[in-house]
């Protein structure tokens, strides 16, 4: 059945005689055939969004409806592939239309002719049910593909075997009580509908970033979700960069959303080249990329985030501990607000849709930690970290603040740090993690003992320096007591030495947590024992002078392995200090 | 031949509404006629049954309804593309506009082009040497980026625009080399300046103008940065050149782009521009690249006017959004006579680390970059408190630091629009401004860069200017 096109309005384009056609079915629009989604439907009118370009596209022409949602093939070959918004194979692309991406092309989600190895781990005669493994694909060096029951398949193997198929061959028979069902590799998924779990479980482990500021003081859960807001420049992307190239998670799914096709070329560059810290092998071995850049379609913009994360719930499912990223969620919120303008829907703030809030919601709530389906007693979790870029940098917009009432972690970065070249520019007084109490608990019994003590007393350090900040503004460095000025000296050094990271250096990029802890220790005990100093009258200037100021901004660029030679800048401080104590006693 | 149709129904500012039409396409080209056959260009904007809303590129003044025809011509509006088009001056619309013979297209392309494949990019990673040290040392320009500049009424990023025009090159070879020029609604004094600075220096003849001048039609702007575009993509990608796109200025684009969106009524978003104006302008600045494959690259240099000085008014504000960085002009260097009156801080080039270090510029650029801003910034801080309270009230370090920040901005900064340095220049006055500090202060460059050009620098009276050769008498004339 064919409808025909009345009206064309950039990519909305309105359709008649469609009226068996379902809400959120897959059409294809004109000769063209184009992809589109019915987003609307009014009697035999259905609006359509069209995820290429409508241009030559006119009334008249036929609409047709392919009776199914927009659905993504899940299955061996999504790692280290490529995918614009409606998951169509970017490098595939190439192939078929140089380096531009032109319309109407047709193309499998997934390479339909590459063999993969299947080792079956199920038998015949097993009892299986949805969500249980049958079977593993070695996919990548890093990635153990593994093969679920798919949903709505319940009962017993009647056959399965080993050995080099296509993600379409046939690799294990179930008999349930509705007949006998073939499973193949590959699944379709709806993107806009949620893959179901066996139960939610709270976040307790953290996601280890490697970035000291993150992981020290706002640090983040797996299956936690997090917000990066900042204006223009202010280095959202490069901190997005650092959690999908460092964070300890099993397969890192990243959403480039209405953002740069640059930086999608420097991930797709950069990743092959770096080291997994844990493996050794390339990061890209673990990673997704999912790129709409900014001059692709505005609707396929608006799909990619679900795109992305329904990717990253298959690969929860099989067990595994995901992190995605979506850059940037406020790109995404504009297309849905487009959308809604060429609908003619009521506006609700700054022209965003009203249902804005609860779609950013039911995005973020698509993350947690879960107990997988089946019976085999897997825990995945997936992490979620959006960016989101605020108009001039103010957070009271709809984007920012329908974000701030879902996510538990926040990391505001602030402009001013940024043009002081302080990177990550995560603002310590605006940041905030709801996860520090149950984090620090894990770390305490985990890494060290006095992780959360001193981080305590970090935060209450910096705290203090930005109030004497304002004074020191007011009358001078000079004016301040000993104590104080020791109290700002203590607290730039933990400001430069310990929060700065170069993440364009080889050895600062990535942090482990013992090296974190070594760095905050040494400070804050170099602060304790300062203020000691000058309780035994030891004057100021003299403990300025302490060698342990110039060592310690040098010390981070130690590699992991050298770690004593961090301890021993920590303990050359202590002796020289304990001789000005000495000194000071005589004088 | 096209159906003509009599039926122009509404024209409400730049737009147009025809009537009764048959198999009319969206972002079709249309031709208004008038009865004494003066052409007026337009878009098909949206399609409603027979109901086709036209967009003008022209105004509509004049414009009679019942008498003219409207004639869609099945395609989008396209450029004339030819090896020929160099040193030749066109309208905003592509129509060439010199005393010169009619352009024979080679290739008549498609002035909206279709979206680069992200998978078939090559990062942007050969460094430009534009001759400005606070761009080249502090904010690196590379092959393929698009930095912006972000000015306000009054500063002269014209002379800056031009200074990089005349003085870019990349240090590995002569490859070709091109510029393209785009007038978006800027007056006649302004685009002449272009024109004869291009002239001064021979580069003329590798130029492709559009002029759009504040005379012309606005709505016209929307389409002369993508005619603009569209002639460099044929350069770069078709005739192997690297491409300089200078676009000036986006304000005024983005203003018509506001004027259409108001007559069609549409809701408006912040500052009652349109809530595509994100995507549209990404539409024009991602045209920006390097692709595989390919040996020439388009680099661009838009440059905006903030309103009231603005940086988070729209257009600056989502124009950063997209851009790799952005170069930021300031009132009070340009009032203490400080040309380019770069400011450095807000400045940023976000390709800067894949344009820089051994091989490329030197291997302690990294060091010194880092270096500088952060002195400049304690500078700035030192200088503002002593502002406050006088500078009896700065530390000893800090009273170094407020001298740092005054020389800096005079030497490394403030070289003139004449001066064109090279990289190692640059580097070399930024480790003669950084031995003004004492070494233990250099935190933030490597210690074996520290080591082999850290040289203490004793200043004088006159200032860290004396000490640099050929600084004095490079200042020039403004």
């Amino acid at each position: 059945m064919a409808g025909k096109i009345v009206k064309v309005s950039g990519p909305l384009v309105v359709a008649s005689g469609m009226a068996d056609a379902r809400m959120y079915d897959v059409v294809q629009v004109s000769k063209e055939r184009l992809i589109g989604e019915i987003i609307e439907l009014r009697g035999d009118m259905a609006s359509i969004q069209v995820y290429e370009e409508t241009s030559g596209i006119g009334p008249g022409e036929p609409v047709v409806s392919t009776g199914a949602p927009l659905e993504l093939e899940l299955g061996p070959g999504l790692v280290e592939g490529i995918f614009d918004g409606i998951q169509r194979p970017l490098t595939e692309i190439i192939k078929l239309s140089g380096e531009r991406i032109a319309r109407g092309l047709e193309v499998h989600n997934l390479d339909r002719n590459k063999k993969w190895e299947f080792k079956a781990t199920a038998k015949v005669k097993d009892k299986v049910a949805a969500g249980d493994v049958i079977g593993v694909v070695q996919e990548t060096p890093l990635v153990e593909h593994r093969i679920m029951v798919p949903f709505g398949v319940d009962g017993e193997i009647t056959e399965i075997k080993s050995g080099n198929f296509t993600i379409v061959d046939v690799v294990a028979k179930i008999k349930t009580k509705d007949g006998v069902r073939d499973v193949i590799m590959m699944q379709k998924w709806p993107v806009r509908r949620g893959r179901p779990y066996a139960s939610k479980l709270s976040p307790d482990i953290p996601l280890m970033t490697g970035q000291r500021s993150i992981d020290m003081f706002f640090p983040i859960a797996k299956g936690g979700v997090s917000a990066v807001p900042g204006p223009f420049g202010s280095g959202k992307t490069v901190v997005q960069h650092q959690l999908a190239k460092w964070a300890d998670a099993e397969i890192v799914v990243y959403v480039g959303c209405g953002e740069r096709g640059n930086e999608m070329t420097d991930v797709l560059v950069e990743f092959p080249e770096l080291a997994d810290p844990k493996s050794g092998r390339p990061l890209m071995e673990r990673t997704v990329l999912v790129a709409n850049t900014s001059d692709m379609p505005v609707a396929a913009r608006e799909a990619s985030i679900y795109t992305g994360i329904t990717i990253a719930e298959y690969f929860r499912d099989m067990g595994y501990s995901v992190a995605i990223m979506a850059d940037s969620t406020s790109r995404w919120a504009e297309a849905l607000r487009e959308i809604s303008g060429r609908l003619e829907e009521m506006p609700g703030e700054e022209g965003y849709p009203a249902y804005l809030g609860s779609r950013i919601a039911e995005y973020y709530e698509r993350a947690g930690r879960v107990n997988c389906l089946g019976t085999q007693g897997r825990v995945g979790a997936i992490s979620a970290i959006g960016a989101v870029s605020p108009p001039g940098g103010d957070l009271a917009e709809p984007v920012s603040q329908g974000t701030l009432r879902i996510v538990k972690a926040y990391w505001g970065l602030s402009s001013s740090l940024s043009y002081k070249r302080h990177f990550p520019a995560i603002d310590w007084l605006l940041s905030y993690s709801l996860y520090v109490e149950t984090l620090g608990k894990w770390y305490d019994e985990n890494v060290a003992p006095d992780w959360s003590a001193n981080r305590k007393a970090a935060m209450a350090l910096l705290q203090e320096e930005a109030k004497l900040d304002e004074i020191v503004r007011l009358v001078g460095m000079d004016a301040l007591s000993p104590r104080d000025r020791w109290k700002m000296e203590s607290a730039k050094s933990l400001r430069e030495d310990f929060l700065q990271q170069d993440a364009y250096d080889k050895v600062d990029t990535y942090a482990s947590p013992q090296k974190m802890i070594t760095l905050l220790r040494i400070i804050m005990n170099m602060y304790k024992l300062g203020n000691d100093a000058l309780d035994a009258n030891v004057e100021i200037r003299d403990l300025l002078k302490i060698k342990a100021f110039e060592q310690l901004g040098r010390a981070k660029f130690n590699p992991e392995k050298d770690l004593h030679i961090i301890e021993k800048i920590g303990t050359d401080m202590v002796d020289e200090i304990g001789e000005l104590i000495a000194k000071g006693g005589q004088d | 031949m096209f159906v003509e149709y009599k039926t122009i129904n509404e024209s409400v500012g730049p737009l147009m509404l025809v009537e009764g039409v048959r198999g009319v396409k969206y972002n079709e080209l249309v031709e208004v006629i008038q009865i004494d056959g003066r052409v007026r260009m337009g878009r098909v904007l949206e399609m409603n049954e027979d109901k086709a809303l036209v967009q003008l590129f022209e105004s509509s003044q004049g414009l009679q309804i019942n008498t003219s025809r409207a004639r869609f011509i099945g395609k989008s509006l396209t450029f004339d593309a030819s090896p020929d088009i160099l040193g030749r001056v066109f309208d905003g619309l592509g129509r060439t506009k010199d005393s010169g013979p009619p352009v024979v297209a080679h290739q008549r392309l498609d002035i909206n082009g279709l979206p680069i494949n992200p998978a078939a990019r090559t990062f942007p990673s050969d460094f430009i040497q534009t001759g400005v040290s606070a761009i080249d040392g502090l904010n690196t320009l590379v092959r393929g980026q698009k930095l912006p500049v972000f000015s306000a009424s009054g500063l002269p990023h014209a002379q800056l625009a031009a200074q990089i025009a005349r003085q870019a090159r990349v240090l590995k070879a002569d490859e070709s080399f091109a510029v393209v020029f785009a007038a978006v609604g800027i007056t006649y004094e302004e685009a002449d300046y272009f024109v004869q600075s291009f002239k001064e220096t021979g580069a003329i003849d590798r130029t492709v103008m559009f002029m759009n001048l504040a005379d012309d039609p606005a709505v016209e702007r929307i389409a002369t940065p993508r005619m603009a575009l569209t002639a460099a993509e044929y350069l770069a990608f078709e005739l192997d050149m690297h491409v300089l796109v200078i676009i000036t200025d986006i304000t005024n684009y983005a203003d018509a782009l506001r004027e259409v969106s108001a007559a069609r009524k549409e809701v408006p978003g912040r500052r009652g521009y349109p809530g595509y104006l994100y995507t549209d302008l990404a539409s024009m600045y991602e045209r920006a690249g390097c692709i595989k494959g390919k040996k020439g690259s388009i680099t661009q240099i838009p440059i905006l006017t903030m309103p009231e000085d603005d940086k988070t008014h729209p257009i600056p504000d989502l124009t950063g959004y997209i851009t790799e960085g952005q170069i930021m002009l300031d009132r009070s260097l340009n009032k203490k006579g400080i040309f380019p009156p770069i400011d450095v801080l807000p400045s940023l080039s976000r390709l800067k680390d894949k344009g820089m270090g051994e091989g490329k510029t030197r291997e302690d650029h990294s060091s010194v970059l880092n270096q500088l801003f952060a002195c400049y910034a304690r500078g700035k801080d030192a200088k503002e408190l002593a502002s406050i309270l006088g500078e009896a009230a700065l530390t000893d370090i800090d009273k170094i630091y407020a001298k740092f920040a005054e020389e800096f901005e005079k030497v490394f900064v403030g070289q003139g629009w004449q001066t064109n340095r090279n990289i190692v220049d640059t580097l070399d006055i930024g480790w003669k401004l950084m031995g003004m500090l004492p070494k233990s202060e250099l935190k933030r460059a490597k210690a074996n860069h520290i080591e082999k050009y850290y040289v203490p620098t004793q200043i004088g009276e006159g200032g860290l200017a004396k000490k640099i050769p050929g600084q004095i008498d490079k200042k020039e004339q403004h």
